[in-house]
């Protein structure tokens, strides 16, 4: 609608602004809580405004932890959430892309339950198979590793079916071409199919990044040893202490920094991720 | 450069469809073959099984002597041309030129000699270092054209490479297609539904109908000797004129109006009376003729169509615009430029012992 109607575009402005502001101010809060002192935050009058202790427990937190409450280093569990993000995002593009590659490209049997199995799974996620999934996992002995944090979340029909409808948009006659041009099945995924799929890889990255950063029932599931802790479960146990009024000015600085790297993923990737969503390169 | 032999191909789909039956066709080196018919017919269908695209459920096809019913398109040693240009939209000009040629382990300095000479030939040059999404529909299908080039291959494949172009575009790309295929002497085949392009470009026409071959020969040749009523309605524009009638010795009726056939009656009885719209002339008074009632006139500039009703059978005729116009019309037409099909199968009605004199004057005239 183009219209000049400075009502109309006085009250747009005050429905997002709202908007905003809802969406923006428990986020600033916990960044005001993390600048201030022990204690400040329980006295019962909340502070508005930055405090003077932000470096110190910024530091603090990303170098020592908060032994108190058995949590790690934050580098730690920065490290270990980023990993775990990494490979899941990375994992979940390669296996489905290629799942995807077989079963629109190549005819063999049962290619269609093949396809209605992987869409099945859809029905099932992590909490639903949980406990068998840590049974398995613990059985074979991947309690306390990276496998075991990522292996289980790995598959995923979402990213299949995404790649399956792409694929299926790609026009067979530039398979055939290829064909002509001497290109075989590895050829023609490597040179023709991954690169059109450019886009698509990047939005399914950030998203699937994005999923693997908030993992949170099953790290707390399968990790026992401090050292495999990811940065989401991490947090719950700065904020759950037993005996004591939590310490918000540190939980508050964990939370700022665990929110960083999915910020710098999206900020990073938005065009692309744009892109990928709403145009098809053909 | 190769022949291309077709011996009794056949391709059933799974679930028992028969698209093709029973193809027989030996394409000399460096013939310019075109395939033509209507959507169904299973023309592309029998390109693609000499692509290698397809399997061949019956027969063999053969390239340069070899048969290549198991072979891989890649190692058959053909370029294919394809109708939405099939070109890679990620890579540039040159790349959607280098990379069949790389895919081979051809030398650099080959691979940049020949695509080179490919752009040059095409006037593509200047448009090397683009991507085909910044080019026309034209300049697209050069550079798909380019990409068969390069590849010096033994038969180019043409699947209606035209289709996707605007109607003054694809009647100037057809005389380039036909220029570039003169001046490699590179053996071609050519898909098509458009029955100009079909005359205009071919060494010889094959007319494909339901799977089967109706008839090969020379364009003028089809034109002017349709095998059956099915190519007689096909070839040429407007299509040809067929109307039931009646011989009876020389005589010849359809619908009320009789003509005197002065020999040319092939057999007697009922027969599926074939005339071209221009073959039909204005009959003097005294002529026997057909009367033509009116319905409407095409105005196409350097003459006229005009549509009307034989007893009850619709007639076109193509008039000079000298000729005035009236609300019925007499039409007369020399008794040799008559064509007759049987009521039954459709198929030609020669005269007994008559030899087929325009194909050899058509076969002298190309020869």
């Amino acid at each position: 609608m183009v219209e000049n109607r400075p009502l109309l575009d006085f009250l747009t402005h005050l429905v997002l602004i709202t908007g905003v502001a809802i969406v923006a101010f428990p986020v600033y809060v916990a960044f005001i809580a993390s600048t201030h002192g022990t204690g400040a935050f329980v006295s019962g009058v909340m502070p508005l405004l930055p405090g003077t202790h932000m470096v110190e427990n910024y530091s603090m937190m990303w170098n020592e932890g908060l032994t108190s409450a058995g949590a790690p280093p934050l580098w730690v569990m920065m490290f270990n959430s980023l990993w775990m993000a990494l490979i899941i995002a990375v994992g979940k593009i390669a296996i489905s892309i290629t799942s995807a590659y077989a079963i629109v490209y190549f005819r063999f049997p049962f290619r269609v339950l093949a396809f209605w199995m992987i869409f099945i799974t859809l029905m099932l996620p992590v909490e639903v198979r949980i406990l068998p999934t840590f049974k398995v996992v613990a059985d074979l002995g991947m309690l306390n590793s990276y496998a075991g944090l990522t292996l289980p979340l790995i598959a995923s029909a979402t990213a299949t079916f995404l790649f399956r409808q792409f694929f299926l948009t790609v026009p067979e006659e530039i398979m055939e071409a290829a064909r002509v041009d001497g290109a075989g099945p590895l050829k023609f995924f490597r040179d023709i199919l991954l690169p059109l799929s450019r886009t698509n890889i990047a939005a399914l990255f950030v998203i699937l990044f994005i999923y693997g950063w908030v993992q949170y029932l099953w790290p707390l599931l399968i990790t026992t040893d401090s050292n495999f802790y990811t940065i989401v479960m991490g947090i719950k146990r700065l904020a759950a202490s037993a005996d004591a009024e939590p310490l918000w000015h540190y939980a508050m600085a964990a939370v700022m920094m665990a929110m960083l790297p999915p910020v710098l993923v999206v900020i990073f990737m938005q065009r692309l991720f744009v892109k990928g969503l709403v145009e098809t390169e053909k | 450069m190769a022949s291309i032999h077709v011996e009794n191909v056949g391709k059933i789909y799974s679930g028992g469809v028969r698209a093709v039956s029973d193809i027989n066709l030996s394409i000399a080196d460096g013939e310019f073959i075109v395939l033509v018919g209507p959507s169904g017919c299973g023309k592309s269908t029998l390109l693609r099984m000499v692509a290698g695209l397809e399997t061949i459920s019956e027969g063999t096809v053969s390239i340069d002597g070899g048969v290549v019913n198991d072979k891989e398109p890649a190692d058959r040693d053909i370029a294919m041309v394809f109708q939405n240009y099939a070109l890679y939209p990620h890579m540039t000009v040159r790349q959607n030129l280098e990379y069949g040629l790389k895919n081979r382990g051809t030398p650099r300095p080959e691979i940049d000699a020949r695509v080179a000479e490919a752009a040059r030939m095409l006037e593509i040059a200047q448009y090397l270092d683009r991507k085909p999404r910044a080019l026309s529909g034209g300049q697209r299908q050069r550079v798909a054209m380019g990409r068969a080039i390069v590849r010096k291959p033994a038969a180019f494949l043409f699947d209606e490479p035209l289709s996707n172009l605007d109607a003054k575009l694809r009647v100037s790309m057809r005389g380039e297609i036909k220029r570039l295929q003169r001046r490699l002497g590179t053996t071609s085949i050519y898909v098509t539904h458009d029955q100009l392009e079909a005359m205009t470009l071919a060494d010889r026409l094959v007319v494909l109908d339901g799977g089967r071959i109706e008839q090969i020969g020379a364009p003028l040749e089809v034109y002017h000797e349709p095998a059956s009523t099915f190519v007689a309605s096909f070839i040429g524009s407007p299509a040809m004129n067929l109307m039931e009638g009646e011989l009876h010795g020389d005589r010849l009726a359809v619908g009320p109006s009789i003509l005197n056939l002065a020999g040319y009656a092939p057999t007697s009885g009922p027969v599926t009376v074939g005339v071209r719209a221009e073959d039909l002339r204005l009959a003097t008074s005294a002529q026997e003729s057909f009367l033509l009632r009116v319905e409407y006139v095409e105005e196409l500039g350097s003459q006229r169509l005009v549509h009307g009703m034989v007893g009850d059978q619709p007639l076109t005729v193509a008039l000079p615009l000298e000729e005035a116009l009236q609300e019925e019309m007499k039409l007369t037409v020399e008794p040799r430029r008559l064509h007759f099909f049987s009521r039954e199968t459709g198929k030609r009605l020669t005269m007994p012992g008559s030899e087929p004199v325009r194909s050899r004057q058509v076969m002298g005239a190309v020869a």
